[in-house]
This record gives structure tokens, C-alpha cells and sequence, in this order.
């Protein structure tokens, strides 16, 4: 009969004390987790990227559902636990589930701490310590407007960047004269301070708040020297203090966190606790890589080893805020009998310092660089005599014994118990040891079996060279399909990191996403400049010679170098004088070919590039505007004749497919978007095989989409039934922008839905109305700047250059 | 050789491309994102697609008709595609640029 083991709270510590329990005694007991939180364990790490927008939350899901049916394990979410019986061994939990125990982990973790401050309960203040708060914060982002955030400390920067990616204005109020001063010198904490001001977040130090205030929620913050500051959140991020409440009222020791000896057992022999909640020799702990530790004593303890104890060690400090590198560790203070080298280099914002005792490096400062940030903290982990290498010792790694500039040779020449992943302690033996042993090939599989870079990730450039080194060309980094050759990243990526990182041209995406070419090529180029249109529609200035032949010159190029052209017919209606200015057109030109499309439209073929302009001014004179023929964005809106004339119409369908189209033209997509508006479900303008459908029934308009009839055929999905023309272009537009800000370049509609799933667009576009509200008022922001007719702006002279040779040169009568 | 003027600099976008039209056939003018200049026969090795109508990424334009992709430099394809486009001498002279006739009447030949 196996051991009762209940775990109260279920964040990264006691899931990782799990996952070694399960390997050392399997079975061996029944496990019964209590979680606050109504989820699953995640990486609270990686919280910071979630705000930026850079991650989703269910890339830093830790242990799925899945894990805790296949181990066998019972999670109550959203149980908190509120009593401890200590006699009775069972707890209890606020849903009233009593669960009897004979070992129990207490996990509780943290709780931020509140500054007591008049105002600090009013609606709008947060913390920064779950995915709830992050969600809030995101949340409180949308409306774009001014945050404060208390503390500028590691939590407190990282919050303001995530605001700040998420558009909001920030501002760090820090008491203490220079950012981060615990792991920091002043001369970091000011280039980090310069850095944080160059992304738009304002800093002020020495700021003492006094009080928030507002009218029944939060309004401005007030500080002591008198300023006030608006706000409509604030982040407070000043520390975090043990929970270990539930432990007292159990009548366990208690100090400033649960009081545990070096095997991390309480008072209370069947009662461990362990992660920010426990006390060891006096400390308490809050980076994961103690906490990491604490759970494979706990593990070892729970298994059986007595032996298995808890040693204090330094952890290195790192800030993930993308852009910032930031490293720190260790005892950095001056002193009599320190040393101190320094480097400095202002124009690459490049400052490192080593702290020096009895020839030892006992702290170390990496600030715009930290590559070598392991080596050191190798050398003062192993207390290495540096005098030999002092007169370079800070250039790093690379520059001892004559060692080439390259960054392989470097890690090659690391020694096997050199620490690669400081949050999880794994050295650089074990990882090359799993690869060789399990044949591991890629980083999810190093990942699974080692931890290393499982965590924060900041090791992850580290682990692959280990890779390259130990098994070369067999390792295959791209779990993802890059975008081209130019780059390692996917679609999705580039898109995120266009977005957290505000990046708004496409020399700025490709510096500072490394592209590996000069300026792309014709594959990354077209999408980058999509992404930023879609993105940025009123910083952006369009980079027409990013943009395909056919969307640079508005028209159609056909294979032997002339062009079409096709004139909007809004929803494929026409009359008289304007088929008489089409046939005026055709004749004048010469135009060799008429057609008419599927899509309802007039194709003009074999039109000369230099007779464009003039074919387009005597079709503007006529009132016809581009029919975007030619464009990765919204082409058509094919209709029938609907109430006005067929017996079987139930609403007015062509006059829908013209409101449609007259709202949406000009808008860019990631690939073509052809629409139709059938009258009745007898479906005469075919919009079942259509991007977006739309079949008019007598209680509404059926709304469709994802169809194709093209190299796949497929018919549409439904989306839903409105009953009012207005609940239609309200939501057709909002599924619209979202493939938009969603679909990769070049996707069309089917096959984004495909990989987002019906459902979940459903929800967005169906069901959230706040979400489809958002979506639809986007696309209206965008339209100011993308309704302009492409083609009176060239009769008007734009580009003129495409559209007339540069010379004519060697005929008889121009020779020079 | 005999160099003919055909315009200058400016008129050319830089990532961009113009066309000459000789008694041979049209002749592309590229201008490179760093201002290099190149002149090839504006006539894809593929299926003769006019490439001054390309992208021009590096120094190389992809075809607008089927991505084909022509070095500036050699008028070879890159990549696994096989062919090769005459190129044609360029000068620059401060702002003004010219092409070398001599080598279109000796094609001709």
C-alpha cells in the first residue's frame, strides 16, 4: 500500500520536486496536489515574455493535463488550502475537501509585497506575480493609457517592458538611486536606466511614493517631493515576502518563511516545505535555481536518502527583457582588500567589472555583453587563480592562451563541469553526455531529458553550440519552418517580435532580428512589408520595392510582360456609361483581350506597361477606381440579384455586397480575398467555396468562411447567423482583421482557420464581443490610411518612373 | 568601347530597376541598396520574363514571372536553376551613368 504525499500549491518547485520523486520512487506514493491557482503548473519565469506578447501561455506550460493523468497524480485547481490538521494529518480546502496525508509538501510560495500607502486597495492597482495579474495588466493595456509601476527591481523592469510592448506609457518609480541596486553597481544601473529610457519608459529614482488616489479607482500617483504622476495602473513590484501563514496557524516554526533544516523538513517530521516559502539557514530564496535545489533535496528526502541536504550557493542574476543583457553575481562591493577591473565601452553600451580578492573572483557585473558570463561564474565557483591571465582576463574566454575569436572554440574549450544552465545546475557534461547516450537531436529533446535551458531559456544559444559540438550536422535546430533563407525565425515569430519590440521599418526588423542577408530577398522582403502595413498603419511608410510587381504598379503582369487591368465593379454591378468607357478604352488602346472574370469583373489583357497610366486616367474620368485585381488583399465581392429582382430573395444581397465592398477595399490581407453575398441559400453567387460567404435567410445572413476553390477545394465553414446587415459587416470585418493580424503571408483564409481551429475563431468573433469590437475598430483605424485609389495617384504622376523607360539609346538618330 | 549616357543616378530607385531601350532590346539598369550599379538584358534564361520588373535583393533580382534568380554581377542563375543573361559594362561618373554600346553592336554581330 503506498505512502499518502499531499503537496499544497503547485508551482515550479514542487513540480520539479515531482518529476525527480516519480524517477527515484516510483510509485511509492499516492500524490494529491492542491493548487490556488486554477491551473496547471507553468513558467512563472517566463511571465515577462507572456506580458511582452513574445510567448503565449501555452508555450510556458511546464506539466499539462496529461502529465498529472499519465503519473497518476489527483490536482485539484482553484483548491486553496485553508487548515492543516496536524493531529488528524489532513487539510482542508476552501471548496471543503478534506484530503488525509502522511507526508505533506508545503509549497505556498510568495506574496508580493504591498506598500501600505493610502490608495493601494483601489481598483487598478496589481501585482506582478501569476498569470492573472499578467492578464489584467493585459487588459488594462488595451485602452493604451499611462502605468506606473512601483519598484525597479528585476520584476518591476520587466513589467514596464511588457506595458510598454503592449503599448501602454510607462513610468518606474524606484526609491533607491539607481535600477536594480541589489545586483547592480551604479555605473550598470545607469546604462540600464539609458536603456530603459530609450524604449519610451520613464524612470525616476529616489521617488518616494506618498499615496494613490483617484475617484473610486486608481486616477495619478503621488510622491513625497509633490509630483504627481497620472495613472490608470499601477504595478506594484517591490518584493516579495514568504506565505507562510497556513504554516503558522498549524503550529509550525515560523520565521520570516517556514523554518526547515538542510533536508527541508519542518518542525513537524512528516511536514516539509520547500521553494520561496521556506527558510533554510536562515535564508529565504526567490530566483529558481536554489529553488530547483530545494526540490531535489526534498525529492531525495521523500525517497528515502536522509543524507540528501540543501548547500547555499549564488545564483546569477538575469533581466529577460529582450534587448537588455544583463548578467550579475556575486559580492560586488568595494573594499580594501578587493580589486576591481573594468571595461568599458561606451559607443557598443558594453560594461563589464570583476571583483577581485586574494586573486579570486568573488563578483562579477556583465553589462550590453554576457557571453562569458558562465566562464566566470565558473572561475569564482571553482576559485580559480586568475593571476596568470589578469592582463585579459576581462575580454574573456576567448582571448586566454591565444584561443581564436570563435565562439565554438569557446564553449568547446569549457571544462566538463562547467555550468551552462544556471537555473536548473546542469553542466556541460550532462548535456553532452544525454546527447551522446540517448542520441538526442533536438533542443526539445536535450530539454526533456537534461532541463537545460528549460527554464528561462537565456542558455538556449549555449546548449545548441553543445549540440553542433557533440553530434554536428545531425542536429537539426529549426523546429520551426523559417520564413526564408534569410532567417532562422517562422512567420509567427517575426510577426511577435515585430510587435513586442515596436519595430517599424524593415532594416530595423532585419538588425534587429539578425538577418543573415543584407536586405532579404524576395520571399521575406514582400511579407516584412505585409506585417508592417498590418501593424504599424499609421507609422509605416509602404516599401513599394518590397512589394511585388503587381501590387508596385497596380496591375497584372502576364507572360509576355504586358499588363491587365480590371476596374472595380462594386459588387459586380455595372451600367451603360460605364461599359461605353470600357469599350472607348479598349479601343483606343488597342487592348487585344476582354474578359470577364469569375469574380464579376471586366479584364482589360495586353496592355502595354507605358500605356497604364493613360488607360487608368480615361477609366478615372468614368468614375472606375483599381479593382485590386492584383492584390494580396480584399479583390471581390461577387453577388446576385437578391430581393430587388429574384422571386426566391430573402434580403438584399447585392446591396450588402456592395456596402461590404465599399467598406473594405484597399485593405491588405496576407494573401487575395475573394467574398460573395448569395440572396437565398440556393447560393447563386457560389459563396460556400469563398474566403468569407455570406447566404441571406429570412431570419438574418448566415456568415462563412475558410472556403477554396482553387488548388484545394473546399467548402466553407459557418461561422454563425446575425440577424441585421450591420451585425454582418460588423462581423465579417472582424474575422477579416483578425486573419490579418494572424495569417502568415501568403496563407489564405482556409488554411489559417485550419491552424487556429474553427472553434477559437468562433469564440473570438461569435461570442467575446469586446474581442470583435477591438478587431472591427483596428480595421476602421486601418482604412484611413489604405482607401486611396492606387491608380488616380499614379495618373497624378506618383512613380512616374515605372511607367517610361530611362532612355533610348543606339537607334540611328540617337546615337551620342 | 563605346559608352552611351543614359541618364543619371537618381533616376533610379535604389532597390529598384529602369529599362534602355536599344536596337537589340531592352536592356535592365539595376541600382543596388548600396548604390551599385548593374545592366543586364532584360530577358530571363527561363522563359524570358522581364526582370527589371523584379525584386532586387543583394545584388541579385528575382523574376517576377516564375523566381528565377539572376546574379547582377554574372547574369547566371543562382541556385539550382541553369542559364545565363548577357551582362553589360556600366560606369558611373559622379551621378551620371553609361552603358557600353559596343557591347550590344557586337552581339549583334
Amino acid at each position: 500500500m503506498s505512502e499518502k504525499l499531499v503537496i499544497i500549491g503547485n508551482g515550479m518547485a514542487p513540480g520539479r520536486m515531482l518529476e525527480h520523486l516519480l524517477e527515484q520512487a516510483p510509485g511509492r506514493y499516492t500524490v494529491t496536489i492542491f493548487n490556488a491557482e486554477p491551473r496547471v503548473n507553468y513558467d512563472r519565469i517566463m511571465l515577462s515574455p507572456v506580458l511582452s506578447g513574445e510567448k503565449a501561455y501555452e508555450e510556458i506550460i511546464i506539466h499539462g493535463d496529461g502529465w498529472y493523468i499519465a503519473n497518476n497524480i489527483t490536482l485539484y485547481k482553484g483548491h486553496k488550502i485553508i487548515a492543516i490538521d496536524r493531529t488528524a494529518k489532513t487539510v482542508t480546502s476552501d471548496h471543503g475537501v478534506t484530503e488525509p496525508y502522511d507526508k505533506l509538501v508545503i509549497a505556498t510560495g510568495s506574496v508580493p509585497f504591498i506598500i501600505p500607502v493610502p490608495g493601494h486597495d483601489l481598483p487598478g492597482v496589481l501585482t506582478y506575480r501569476d498569470l492573472d495579474d499578467v492578464q489584467a495588466m493585459m487588459l488594462a493595456a488595451q485602452s493604451r493609457a499611462k502605468a506606473v509601476v512601483i519598484g525597479g527591481g528585476l520584476l518591476g523592469l520587466e513589467a514596464a517592458a511588457g506595458l510598454n510592448a503592449q503599448g501602454m506609457d510607462v513610468t518606474v518609480l524606484h526609491v533607491m538611486p539607481t535600477l536594480m541596486e541589489r545586483q547592480l553597481d551604479p555605473a550598470a544601473g545607469y546604462l540600464l536606466q539609458r536603456a530603459v529610457e530609450q524604449r519610451g519608459i520613464k524612470v525616476i529614482t529616489k521617488a518616494n511614493t506618498k499615496a494613490i488616489t483617484g475617484n473610486g479607482k486608481v486616477g495619478q500617483v503621488e510622491l513625497a517631493d509633490g509630483t504627481v504622476i497620472p495613472a490608470t495602473l499601477v504595478v506594484m513590484a517591490v518584493g516579495i515576502r514568504p506565505n507562510s501563514a497556513l504554516a503558522k496557524e498549524a503550529g509550525i516554526a515560523v520565521n520570516r518563511g517556514i523554518v526547515v533544516d538542510a533536508g527541508m523538513r519542518s518542525n513537524d517530521p512528516d511536514i516539509y516545505a520547500l521553494g520561496e516559502c521556506a527558510e533554510v539557514n536562515g535564508q529565504v530564496y526567490g530566483l529558481v535555481a536554489p529553488l530547483y535545489e530545494m526540490a531535489r533535496v526534498t525529492a531525495q528526502q521523500l525517497a528515502g536518502n536522509e543524507k540528501a541536504a540543501f548547500v547555499h550557493m549564488d545564483t546569477p542574476t538575469k533581466l529577460k527583457v529582450t534587448g537588455i543583457d544583463l548578467f550579475s553575481l556575486g559580492d560586488f562591493a568595494e573594499g580594501e582588500d578587493r580589486q576591481e577591473i573594468v571595461l568599458r565601452d561606451a559607443a557598443a553600451g558594453v560594461y563589464k567589472r570583476l571583483v577581485l580578492k586574494d586573486d579570486r573572483i568573488i563578483g562579477t557585473v556583465l553589462y550590453g555583453e554576457t557571453a562569458d558570463g558562465a566562464w566566470f561564474n565558473d572561475l569564482k565557483k571553482k576559485q580559480t587563480d586568475i593571476s596568470p591571465m589578469r592582463d585579459t582576463l576581462i575580454f574573456g574566454q576567448s582571448y586566454q592562451g591565444g584561443a581564436p575569436l570563435d565562439p565554438m572554440a569557446a564553449v568547446a574549450a569549457l571544462p566538463d563541469d562547467a555550468e551552462i544552465c544556471g537555473c536548473n545546475g546542469v553542466c556541460k557534461g550532462k548535456i553532452t553526455g544525454a546527447i551522446t547516450a540517448k542520441g538526442l537531436t533536438s533542443l526539445d529533446d536535450v530539454r526533456a531529458h537534461t532541463k537545460a535551458s528549460a527554464s528561462c531559456g537565456s542558455c538556449t544559444g549555449l546548449v545548441e553550440k553543445l549540440m553542433v559540438l557533440t553530434i554536428g550536422d545531425k542536429y537539426n535546430p529549426a523546429a520551426v519552418q523559417p520564413m526564408c533563407g534569410c532567417t532562422t525565425l517562422g512567420h509567427d515569430e517575426v510577426r511577435r517580435l515585430i510587435m513586442a519590440k515596436r519595430l517599424k521599418t524593415i532594416p530595423a526588423v532585419m538588425q534587429e532580428l539578425e538577418w543573415t542577408t543584407s536586405c532579404g530577398c524576395a520571399k521575406c522582403r514582400p511579407a516584412l512589408n505585409y506585417y508592417l502595413v498590418c501593424d504599424w498603419p499609421d507609422d509605416y511608410a509602404d516599401d513599394y520595392q518590397s512589394r511585388f510587381i503587381n501590387e508596385r504598379v497596380h496591375a497584372n503582369i502576364q507572360k509576355d510582360g504586358t499588363y491587365s487591368v480590371v476596374p472595380r465593379m462594386w459588387g459586380g454591378v455595372t451600367n451603360a456609361t460605364e461599359l461605353r468607357a470600357i469599350a472607348d478604352v479598349v479601343d483606343k488602346f488597342e487592348i487585344p483581350m476582354v474578359k470577364v472574370t469569375g469574380g464579376q469583373r471586366i479584364d482589360m489583357l495586353g496592355i502595354r506597361k507605358e500605356d497604364l497610366p493613360a488607360v487608368w486616367a480615361d477609366l478615372g474620368q468614368a468614375g472606375f477606381v483599381s479593382g485590386h485585381a492584383y492584390a494580396k488583399g480584399l479583390r471581390t465581392v461577387k453577388t446576385c440579384v437578391g430581393s430587388d429582382w429574384c422571386r426566391f430573395g430573402t434580403q438584399d444581397s447585392t446591396g450588402l455586397g456592395i456596402r461590404i465592398e465599399k467598406f473594405m477595399w484597399g485593405s491588405w490581407t496576407p494573401a487575395k480575398v475573394k467574398m460573395a453575398v448569395s440572396g437565398c441559400p440556393r447560393n447563386c453567387a457560389e459563396a460556400t467555396c469563398k474566403d468569407v460567404g455570406v447566404i441571406c435567410v429570412d431570419s438574418g445572413y448566415e456568415i462563412h468562411f475558410a472556403g477554396a476553390a482553387g488548388l484545394d477545394i473546399k467548402g466553407t465553414e459557418v461561422l454563425g447567423l446575425v440577424r441585421t446587415e450591420d451585425e454582418a459587416l460588423e462581423h465579417i470585418v472582424a474575422l477579416t482583421q483578425m486573419y490579418r493580424e494572424q495569417g502568415r503571408y501568403l496563407e489564405r483564409i482556409y488554411k489559417w482557420a485550419k491552424r487556429i481551429g474553427i472553434p477559437e475563431i468562433k469564440r473570438q468573433i461569435m461570442d467575446d464581443d469586446a474581442k470583435r469590437k477591438a478587431y472591427f475598430d483596428r480595421f476602421v483605424f486601418s482604412q484611413k490610411f489604405a482607401q486611396v485609389d492606387p491608380w488616380s495617384e499614379r495618373v497624378s504622376g506618383k512613380d512616374k518612373h515605372e511607367f517610361r523607360p530611362m532612355a533610348s539609346v543606339g537607334f540611328a538618330q540617337a546615337a551620342e | 568601347m563605346n559608352w552611351v549616357s543614359i541618364g543619371s543616378l537618381s533616376d533610379i530607385p535604389r532597390r529598384g530597376a529602369r529599362c534602355v531601350d536599344t536596337p537589340e532590346g531592352k536592356v535592365a539598369v539595376f541600382r543596388t541598396a548600396d548604390d551599385q550599379v548593374y545592366a543586364i538584358d532584360d530577358h530571363c534564361p527561363h522563359k524570358g520574363g522581364p526582370l527589371s520588373q523584379g525584386i532586387v535583393h543583394g545584388t541579385a533580382v528575382t523574376c517576377p514571372l516564375h523566381n528565377w534568380v539572376i546574379s547582377l554581377e554574372t547574369g547566371k542563375a543562382l541556385g539550382a536553376d541553369e542559364g545565363a543573361v548577357r551582362t553589360i559594362p556600366v560606369r558611373v561618373e559622379g551621378e551620371r551613368l553609361f552603358i557600353a554600346l559596343e557591347a550590344l553592336a557586337s552581339r549583334a554581330a
